[in-house]
This record gives structure tokens, sequence and C-alpha cells, in this order.
């Protein structure tokens, strides 16, 4: 049994399984909804084996037909991959049974194709160890998730879909000519054989400012932000959750392995701490624009801006355990945030708006999802159990370690903002709404309500996982910049 | 595993499942939601119980479970816990049996009594945690899961309550992380020990130690309201009168009073707190305290809100006890942890039967309450007289040792605040006393219910918790030197601590 | 000045001027123009890389990039060109609206 495991190659699978059933379902839309679900199943199970063979036999590599770098693909995975392929899978199987709960059959036959691209391409782009198909899948991930922003075909989210459009073409055309300079200049798209051959000349500084400026604004870091909430909010509530859970990850995996293997080195202190900064900025400036809001879909947005900071915060202090702690919270993060958004997207379907002042009346009749927001909400703000708490001891630990109480301060700080929020939206259960309301709501699936339930308590859940999940990334010692 | 590691594990269970099962039920299934409420009381009540027994035979109760690779959540059943435990047992289930009759007919039960029962949870937890990360863990969820409760009228003044009591402790429980996690990079771990794991760090990090200190007594001060942290008791007055009896007497206040007790005694060690010199700010703070939550008592006409400044006033007890190095001073502090947890629990049963049948709320209207409702008057007397420090009930036991661990901790001052305090006490609690035994009775009550018999002025259920609770303040006090009374439990946790076990 | 460099030179100079364009221009047509000119320039630069020089023959690396690269050009043109005839079916004008239009 455990050698049928070990032997199926699931690296390959994870790719070419959606990216089959993506052409598919493009030709064949009865049996697509079938087959989205089925390749999500797949998917979850592939990482579950993937995952035992790192286990058993450390970081992976596979030579796609038999073509090694540099003309032919090469897979690569570790830890760090497992962890974001395991978020993806998870997000991805819990969104693809809501979104068939959520969509209208005209609907779905334009999303099935091209989500399925769109799990394809994320779970290429963790597994790619070159810059160049680093790129490529970038690009087909942005793509694709700019046709998903695009779908209900309004004037929102089509003008949300082309400023979307135009700020990932910016980025990743940064991000390729920075590429093209470093092939330039040192003769490799590896990682690893860049990370032994790169020299701190101007070349190197000028593709390292021009691949984390198009990376940063992918990952809309403050200032960089200014995208995101429009986009997100104007999305289909699933789009939404895997923008903020998934996609906006890709870059900042690629900006974190860079860093760690290639640019960390030599960048120095001063871009860590610039980038920190940006990172105590994005929190208190997202926080503050998320207590703002009136409507639930921009505060949820803005929490992203705010929550996308923390993951910065590791980035001054640079040890392993605060980049472990870096994973955690992208972990949960990708958990609890895709809960929230798709509890804002029953909220708003069930009541046709997202107006937070008036949304008593709909909160209290959709009980479930508002504990799927609360059990989300209590990991945003890092309280106990959860994952976003254990994410925070490690942060918190890493930084009180190095004496950094400017950051101990602001993450707190951050927490109590965070809780604001969520408490501003969660207060909204216990007024005395008049309950049996005078507009006639729409009926939501019971399967949405638990998908939001589901992964929220995934994200508290995450809280008691930090004893299997801390050794799994630490295959292939990622974080002490030795690495593939 | 065996059941030694399970116990502790039951005994928070018993709550949690029937509170998640509640949490599912239809508003309308009120035989099942009541059956769930109880049994589960009761079957912790049990559990406790062979606990009880089981730490007097000497076994060891520890359930572990590692939240990080070097971080793990502990339950143990150490002496200290089993004092929380029980009263928080005991008291739950008497609150639960007058909260399904006070909230008779009221909407979103089933909503209120799952969060009850997550909060009673909580409680549970921190009583049995075994480091500094799990009472973290369980501290903040029951911020979490008393807010619900705290706002459950819905009305404007329960949302600025709700708002009001989630700054403060939500404020406070970022302080308690960051003293925690601080601790924790000092010192690799976060166990709960007998007389300290602390005393042996190098003296160079003795100011950190001292700063740590603050940052947890204040993270602990919010919840255990210590003045100036103590602003969202008053306000949070406005839940239903169950609720107000967990917050003050079951839960949110007492798990604050404990959390200092764990952190003087098992975190610091009293005797390393005393070298650090933190033992007599702590008894300053305490006794400001004190004087304050008396002084601000003394002015209120709302019943509750003059319970709550009495709250504020009367837990600080504990936290002064503790503060009194010696170990008289000690068992002072732990009795009155029980002591004032029944008394105050009845006073709260009590106001909220005088709201409830007769539409008080204010002192002035309470004019003949006494030949109206006597038995409900009764009860109220004799923990109001408690309070006070009257001889034979449980506050005079209290009072008496405290007063003799001031004198012997060599700070006469204290005795002087306590006296104080007793007389601002009587102030206020005298003439509520005097208005409701000896004033005539009003043209009419603001908001009468006629009474069902003529004897029976409330419901049974409404009428039992206090008539138990006020029976166990005399009990508490007149047998005060039984084997099993809270003083004698108090004197065996304070033996441990001060003579190494030896008794 | 060698030619790989001219081109090269000349590469960034499209990318600049490409990027200015996006940020200045409100219309869609033109932004999306902006950014092909922007990948021109990129693939200039790859181009330039990958000339024969002292040492080695031409490299073929930089022009499969360029190849996948204009692919992935063509249909990131194909989709944005779509947006706009929606946004302009939609909106009766080819700008996006509302408040960020010297943002994107």
């Amino acid at each position: 049994m455990t050698d049928v495991w070990m032997g199926v190659p699931w690296a390959v699978i994870l790719i070419v399984l959606p990216l089959a059933a993506a052409m598919t379902a493009f030709v064949w839309p009865r049996i697509s909804q079938l087959l989205v679900l089925g390749c999500s199943l797949v998917i979850v199970l592939a990482v579950t084996g993937l995952a035992l063979q790192l286990w058993y036999h450390g970081v992976f590599h596979h030579a796609l037909g038999g073509w090694g770098a540099p003309l032919g693909i090469e897979l690569y995975a570790d830890g760090l991959s497992l962890v974001l392929l395991a978020a993806t899978g998870l997000v991805g199987a819990g969104v693809s049974v809501y979104a068939s709960a959520y969509f209208s059959v005209e609907e779905k036959r334009r999303f099935w194709p091209i989500w399925l691209f769109l799990l394809a391409a994320l779970n290429a782009l963790f597994l790619s160890a070159d810059l160049f198909n680093l790129y490529v899948t970038l690009e087909l991930m942005g793509l694709a998730a700019v046709a998903l922003t695009a779908l209900p075909g309004s004037r929102d989210a089509l003008a949300g879909a082309a400023r979307y459009l135009f700020v990932s073409l910016l980025g990743s055309l940064a991000y390729l000519l920075g590429v093209a300079l470093l092939y330039h200049a040192f003769g490799s798209l590896d990682i690893a054989v860049l990370a032994e051959r790169l020299r701190p000349v101007p070349a190197a500084w000028v593709a390292l400012g021009l691949m984390s400026a198009g990376l940063l604004l992918k990952t809309a870091l403050f200032p960089l932000h200014f995208w995101l909430p429009p986009a997100h909010s104007s999305a289909p509530s699933p789009v939404s959750a895997v923008l903020s859970a998934l996609v906006i990850k890709a870059s900042l995996y690629i900006l974190l392995r860079l860093w760690i293997m290639l640019f960390g080195p030599f960048a120095g202190d001063g871009v860590a701490a610039f980038l920190g900064l940006l990172g105590v900025a994005a929190i208190l400036w997202g926080s503050v624009q998320a207590l703002r809001q009136t409507r639930l879909k921009l505060l949820v947005a803005y929490s992203t801006v705010a929550q996308i900071g923390y993951l910065f915060l590791a980035f001054p202090l640079a040890t392993v355990a605060s980049w472990n702690a870096t994973m955690v919270l992208l972990l949960s993060h990708a958990l609890a945030k895709s809960a929230m958004f798709l509890a804002a997207g029953n909220f708003l379907n069930f009541g046709g708006h997202d107006r937070i002042a008036d949304l008593d009346h709909i909160v209290q009749r959709l009980p479930l999802s508002a504990f799927a927001f609360a059990l989300a909400g209590v990991s945003l703000m890092g309280l106990p159990p959860s994952g976003g708490f254990i994410g925070k001891w490690l942060l918190l630990e890493a930084a009180l370690v190095q004496g950094r109480w400017d950051l101990a301060a602001v993450m707190l700080l951050g927490g109590l903002l965070t809780a604001a929020y969520v408490f501003k939206v969660l207060g909204k259960s216990f007024t005395q709404a008049d309950v049996a309301c005078t507009y006639q709501p729409k009926e939501i699936p019971a399967r949405m309500q638990w998908v939001a339930l589901i992964l929220a308590c995934g994200a508290i859940l995450l809280g008691f996982g930090g004893t299997p999940l801390l050794p799994l990334l630490e295959i292939g010692v990622p974080f002490d910049g030795s690495g593939p | 595993m065996n059941w030694q590691v399970w116990l502790p594990l039951l005994v928070v269970l018993s709550s949690l499942l029937p509170g998640l099962i509640i949490f599912v039920l239809p508003e309308n299934r009120v035989g099942l939601r009541t059956v769930l409420n109880i049994s589960g009381a009761i079957a912790k009540l049990f559990l406790v119980g062979w606990m009880l027994w089981g730490v007097a035979e000497g076994h060891h109760f520890e359930a572990r479970l590692a939240l990080l690779p070097d971080i793990e959540l502990v339950l143990r059943a150490d002496p200290l816990a089993l004092l929380f435990v029980t009263l928080s047992a005991v008291l739950w289930l008497l609150t639960t049996m007058y909260a399904i009759g006070y909230l008779e007919g009221s909407p979103h039960r089933s909503r209120f009594f799952g969060f009850f029962s997550l909060c009673v949870t909580a409680a549970t937890g921190v009583a049995l945690s075994g480091n500094l990360l799990t009472f973290l863990v369980f501290y903040e969820l029951l911020t979490l899961t008393t807010y619900p409760l705290v706002v459950h009228r819905g009305t404007e003044m329960a949302r600025q309550a709700g708002q009001s009591y989630l700054i403060y402790t939500l404020a406070g429980g970022a302080l308690l992380l960051l003293g925690t996690v601080w601790l924790y990079t000092l010192t690799g771990t976060l166990e709960f020990t007998e007389h300290g794991f602390l005393h042996e760090l190098d003296t160079a990090h003795h100011p950190s130690l001292i700063i740590i200190f603050i940052l947890l007594i204040a993270g602990m001060g919010v919840k255990a309201a210590l003045v100036p942290l103590h602003g969202w008791l008053p306000k949070a007055m406005i839940a239903p009168a169950p609720v107000s009896a967990l917050l003050h007497a079951v839960a949110v206040v007492k798990a604050g009073a404990f959390g200092i007790v764990r952190v003087v005694y098992d975190v610091y060690g009293v005797e390393f707190a005393q070298m650090l010199n933190l033992l007599t700010p702590l008894a300053i703070a305490a006794s400001v305290t004190i004087i304050w939550g008396s002084l601000r008592a003394l002015f209120q006409d709302d019943l509750k809100k003059r319970l709550a400044y009495s709250t504020v006033s009367q837990v600080s007890y504990i936290a002064l006890g503790v503060a009194l190095f010696g170990p008289i001073g000690t068992i002072g502090g732990l009795v009155h942890l029980v002591h004032q947890g029944i008394m105050k629990i009845t006073l709260f049963f009590c106001a909220g039967n005088y709201a409830e049948k007769l539409g008080i709320h204010r002192i002035s209207q309470m004019n003949g309450t006494g030949r109206r409702m006597p038995l409900t008057t009764i009860a109220f007397s004799v923990a109001a007289l408690g309070m006070m420090g009257a001889p034979l009930t449980a506050g005079a036991v209290s009072k008496a040792w405290l007063m003799d661990g001031a004198t012997a901790a060599n700070m006469p001052w204290v005795v002087w605040v306590l006296w104080a305090s007793s007389l601002l006490n009587a102030a206020y609690f005298l003439p509520i006393l005097w208005r409701s035994w000896f004033l005539s009775q009003p043209y009419a009550w603001p908001n009468d219910h006629p009474p069902i018999r003529q004897w029976r002025e409330a419901p049974w259920l409404l009428l039992l918790p206090p008539l138990v609770t006020g029976t166990a303040i005399l009990v508490a006090g007149v047998f005060a030197t039984f084997e099993m009374s809270p003083l004698a439990w108090a004197q065996l946790i304070t033996d441990r601590e001060y003579f190494r076990g030896v008794p | 000045m060698s030619v790989a460099l001219f081109y090269a030179l000349a590469g960034a100079g499209l990318f600049s001027i490409g990027l200015h364009a996006l940020l200045v221009h409100r219309h869609l047509l033109r932004k999306i123009l902006a950014v092909n000119v922007m990948g021109s320039g990129v693939f200039l630069v790859l181009a330039a890389m990958a000339a024969p020089n002292a040492i080695a023959l031409s490299d073929p690396v930089p022009h499969a990039m360029i190849i996948t690269g204009i692919v992935v050009a063509v249909a990131a043109t194909a989709l944005a060109l779509v947006l706009m005839l929606k946004l302009t079916a939609e909106t009766g004008q080819a700008v996006l609206p509302g408040r960020e239009e010297e943002n994107s």
C-alpha cells in the first residue's frame, strides 16, 4: 500500500489533472461540475501523497519528460511548497463545493473551466523551481484570476477586473525584466544555481528592485494595495475568497523563496527593515481602513491588506522561527479569510446587500454563517486556540528574543484593531432586530453555510496542528537559505 | 491513557459538550435543553467530587497536549485548582437552575445557554490550567464566550456594556500575552510550580521580571476589576441576573483573582515576589480598590450597580490576602475566593428576584420587601451581613484571617483598610436591610406579579438557589473548622506553599 | 557600444515609455498598447542577451523565453480587449470608471 502511495508522481498529477479537466470542462460542460468536485478530491489526495513522499524521501525533484534544466521544466517541492499546496487543496475544495451551489447553471459553465485553470496554475507555481516557470505560472494564474473577477459582467466587476489585469501585467512584466537581467548577469534561471553565482553587482540590485516591486504590487503590500479592495470586493464571493486566500499568497511565495534563497543574504538589513516597516504600515493602515468601511466585503478586503502586513514582519526578524511563524500565519489566514469571504457572500446573497449597519436582520437568520465569521475572526485576531494564535505566538517570541519591542507592540495593537472590526460585524448578531423581516430573502443552500463553517473550523484546528506542521516545514530546510 | 488523564478532560468536556449540543437545538426544545443543562452540571459536580476524593487520596491528575513542539496545553488538578473548580461547579449548577427559571419564555435561549455552558467550560479550564499558556488560552476563551451573554438583551445599553467589556478584557489579554511570551523567552518554561519557577533566574533579569509582573497583574487585574481597570464591571450589570451572578461569582471576576493567585504563588513564588518587593505595591493596589469600590457603592441607587461596586471592593480582598506575605494572610485570601463567591451570588440571585417579581431595580423602591418576599429577603440579609463581616457568617472568617495575616505580615495599615471597608460595607448594606424590614410597603410595586401561593413568593427555581447559597454562607461561617470546609482546604494549599508540603 | 548593449538599452527605453503611458493614459486601448510596448521592451532585452559573442554561440534559452512570453502577451491582450469591449458596452466609453483612474 505504501509503495503505491510512494510510487505515484503526485506532483505531476497536481498540475496535469486540473489542466486536463479544465479543457474537458470547456468542451463538455455537462460533466464539468462532477469533474471539478472529483478533481478537488484528487488534489487533496495528491497533496497528502506528496506530503508522505516528502516525509520519507526529503525534497522532491522531477524533470518533466526527462528534460532537465535549463531548457526542460523541473518540478521541485519542499516543506514551503507543501504548505501552500495544502492551502490550495483545502481552500480549493471548499470553494469548489461552495461554487457548485452559488452560481447558476449558465454562470457555472463559464466558471468551472477558468477555476480549474486557476487551480492548475497555482499548483504549478508552487511546484516550480526556476524563475521563468514561476513567471509563466504567475501569468497564467493572473489571467485566470482576472477572468474570474469579471464573471458577473456588471460595471463594477468589469472595471475591477480591468484594473486588476493592468496591475497584474505591470507586476509580472517588472518581474520578467528582473529575470532577464539576472539571466544576463549570471547565466541561469535555476534558483539554486543562481544562489551560488549571485554577486552584488548593479545588475543584481536592479533585478532585485524590479522583481520585488513587481511581486509586492501583486501581493498588495501597503502602499501598493490600492487595487486590492475594489477588485476583491466586487468579485463574486467564492472568487473573492480565492483571491484573498490563495492568489496574493502565490506572489508572496515567490518573494519569500527569492528572498530566503537568493536576495536575503546580500540585500542586507536595510531592505529587510524597509519591508518590515511597510508591513507595520500595512497592519495599521489596513486595520483602520477596515474599521471605517460601511460595506462588509470591503471591510474583509481591507482586513486582507492588514493581514498581509503580518507576513512581512518576519523579514527584519529573519530567523527560522519567524519564517515558521509566517507560514503558520499564511496558512491560517488562507483558511480564515476564505471562510470569512464565503460567510460574507452568504449574508450578501441572503439579504441582497452588505451594508454593515443593516446587517443584523441577516446575521441573525444565518447563525451558521455568523458562527463561521466569528471563528474566522478569532483566528485573525490571533486569539487562542487558533492557527492565528500559534503564528502570532511564534512571531511575538521571535520579536522579543531580538528585542524588537516596536514590532511586538504593533502585533498586539493590530490584534486589538482586528478585534474592533470583527466585533463591529459580530455585534450585529446580538441586537433586538425584528427577525421576521419584510423582504423575501433568498434561500441559502446548506452546503454554502457548512463550507464556510468547515474552513473556519480548519483555521481554529490549525491551532492544535503546530506539532506536526513545523517539522513538515523543515523538509528541505527552506528557511536557512541553503536550499533547493 | 488512564482515568487520571481522562478525569480533568472530562471535567472540561462535561460543560463543553452540552453547550455545543444546545447551540444546534431549536428554540422550542425546552425540555431537552433543560435536561442537557442540568445533567451536564450534575456530571461536572460528580466528576469534581471524584477528583477531590482522588487528590485527597494522593492521586495525581494531569492531561497534556502538545500545541507546539515545546509548548503544551496542560490540565492539572492541584489543590488550588480544585478550590476554584469546586466553587464554580457548585455555583454553576445553582446558576443554571436559576437561569432556567429566570429566562423562562424569553427569546434566544439556545444561544444563551450555549454560551453559558461554554463560559463555565472556560472557567473550568482556567482553574485546571497547569501552565501559563493554558491559562491564557482559557482566559481569552472566557472573554469571547462571556461577551454574547453581556450583550444578550440586545439593547443599546447592552451593546455599550459589551463594547466596554471587550475593550477592557481584550486589551488586558494583550498585556497578558506579551507578559507570557516575554516570560517564555527568558525561562523556556511556563509550568506552574509550587514556589514558582523564576527564583533560579539570573539577577540580571530581575528588572524584566518586575515589568513582566506588572504586565501579568494588569492583564489579570482587568478581569479581577482592580482599580483603575474596573470600568467594565458596573456597566456589565445591564446583563440578565444569572449573567451577573456568573460574572461576579462563578467565572469572570474569579478567573482574574485566581490568576493573580497563580502568578504570585506558582509563577513567581511568594518568597521570590517578596524579594523583588512586588507584594507591597500589590497590597496597595488592592487596598485602593477596596476603599474606592466601597465609596462608589455608597452612592449608587441602582441595586445591581451597588452590588457591582461592592464586588470591585470585595474581590480585591483576595489579591490583598495574597499580597500579605505569610501563611495567615494567604489563607484569608484563598478562603475569601470561595466565601465572596457564595455571598455575592446570593445577593445577585435576590436582586434578580426583586426585579423579576416586583420590578424593583432601585434601592429607594425596596421599602417593605421583607414582608412581601420574606425568604428572598432573609437570604439577602444573610449575604449582606456576611459582606460586612458579621459574626457567624463566612465573611467573618475571611476577615478575621486577613486581619491576623496583616498583623503577622507587619502591615498594620492593612488592618485599618479592612476596618474602613467593613464600616463602608455596613454603610451601604444596612440602609437596604432597614428599608426592606422596617419600612412599610408602598401602595404599589413598580411591576408586580401576584404570588403563586401565599408562602411561595417566586417560582421554586428562583427561590431555591439563593436559599441554598444563603445557608452555605452560614454553614461556611459556623463550621469553618471542619475537615472539608473551604477554610481547611485553603490551609492545605497554604501549607504546601509555605511549608513545602509538610503540614 | 555593442549591438547587444544597444538592443538592451532600447528595450529598457521601451519599457519605460510603456510604463509612463500605462500610468498616464485613461483610455483602455492606450493602456493595452502601453502594456504591449512594455512587453516588447522586455523581449528586446532578452533578445539582446541571446546574441552570439566571442565566447558562445547564440543562447537558445532566451529565445524560448521570448516565444513563451509572446504567447502569454497575446493571451493577456486578448483578455484585456474583451474586457474593454464589455466595459464599453456596459458604460458607453472605454475608460475605467471610479475614483482611482490615475492609479491603474
